[in-house]
C-alpha cells in the first residue's frame, strides 16, 4: 500500500513536470521541470529495487546532463520561445488521434496485461550484481561505450571550439 | 505492490510528452530536452520489465542508454552552440538552409 502511494505521488509529480516542460515557453523553466522529472524517476527506480540505476540517474541525468543544458541556456542567452501556428491537420487529426490512441493503450495495458505485480524492492539491483553482469556478460559493449564517450568528448570539443581557435596559424581578428 | 501496467502507462505518458514537445517546440534546446524526456520514458519501462522478470540485464541496458544519452547531450549541445554561432538564432524555423 505504501509503495502504491509513493508510486502515485511521484508518478503524478513526474507527469505534471513533464506537462510543465511542454507548457513553459522559457527554456530554463523547461530545464528545471526536466530536473524534477528525472528526480522523481529516480524515486520510481528505487521503488523498483534498482538502487544503482537510481543513483546513476541522479548523478548523470539530473546532475551532469542537466548542468550541461542549463549552462548552454545561460551561454546562449536563450530567450522566450515564439510559437508558430500549427497546421490544421495536426489540430483536427493529430490531437484526437493521439488522445484516442493513448487512452486505448492505457486501457489495454491496465486491463489486459499480466496480473503479476512488481514487488517493490524485491529485485536484487545492488551495484555488486550489476557489476558482475557488466564486467562479464556485457564486457565488450562496456568497452565500446568507453570509445563512444571518448569520441563524443573529442567531437564536442571540435564542434564547440571557435573556428579560429582550431587554426593557430591564421591571423586572429 | 504496484502493477507493472502502471509503470508502463507512466513510461508511455513520458514518451508521448517527449514526442509532443519535439513536434510543437521551436526552441532547439527545448527540442533537445524533449529527446531526453523520451529516453527517460524508455528507461522506466526497461527497469519495470527488469523487475517484472527478475532479469538484471534490463538495468544494465539502462546504464548503456544513459551513456549514449550523455554522449548525445555533449555532442548535441556542441552542435547547438555551433549553430548559434553561425546562424545567430535558436529557432529551428529559421535554420532552413536545407529547405527547398
Amino acid at each position: 500500500m505504501l509503495h502504491l502511494i509513493l508510486f502515485s505521488v511521484f508518478g503524478l509529480i513526474c507527469a505534471a513536470a513533464a506537462v510543465n516542460l511542454l507548457v513553459q515557453s522559457h527554456p530554463i523553466n523547461s530545464a528545471l521541470s526536466l530536473v524534477v522529472v528525472m528526480g522523481s524517476l529516480a524515486v520510481e527506480y528505487l521503488l523498483l529495487g534498482a538502487e544503482f540505476v537510481a543513483a546513476v540517474q541522479v548523478i548523470v541525468y539530473a546532475g551532469a546532463i542537466m548542468v550541461l543544458f542549463v549552462f548552454v541556456i545561460m551561454l546562449l542567452n536563450a530567450g522566450k520561445d515564439e510559437r508558430t501556428k500549427g497546421s490544421r491537420v495536426s489540430l483536427f487529426i493529430g490531437i484526437p488521434g493521439v488522445t484516442i490512441g493513448s487512452v486505448l493503450m492505457a486501457w489495454v495495458l491496465i486491463t489486459h496485461s499480466g496480473t503479476r505485480s512488481v514487488e517493490a524492492g524485491a529485485l536484487p539491483g545492488d551495484p555488486r550484481q550489476i557489476a558482475q553482469l557488466l564486467f562479464h556478460q556485457f564486457l565488450l559493449p562496456f568497452e565500446v561505450t568507453s570509445i563512444l564517450v571518448l569520441i563524443a568528448i573529442m567531437g564536442a570539443v571540435v564542434l564547440a571550439a571557435r573556428p579560429e581557435a582550431l587554426q593557430p596559424t591564421e591571423e586572429k581578428n | 505492490m504496484v502493477p507493472l501496467s502502471y509503470y508502463l502507462v507512466l513510461s508511455g505518458f513520458l514518451f508521448a510528452c517527449g514526442v509532443t514537445g519535439f513536434l510543437i517546440k521551436r526552441n532547439i534546446i527545448t527540442i533537445f530536452m524533449s529527446i531526453e524526456l523520451m529516453l527517460n520514458g524508455v528507461n522506466l519501462s526497461f527497469v519495470a520489465f527488469a523487475a517484472q522478470w527478475h532479469a538484471l540485464s534490463g538495468q544494465v541496458f539502462v546504464f548503456f542508454v544513459m551513456v549514449v544519452a550523455a554522449a548525445e547531450a555533449a555532442v548535441g549541445l556542441a552542435i547547438i552552440i555551433a549553430v548559434y554561432r553561425t546562424r545567430e538564432t535558436l529557432n529551428v524555423d529559421q535554420v532552413n538552409l536545407l529547405k527547398l
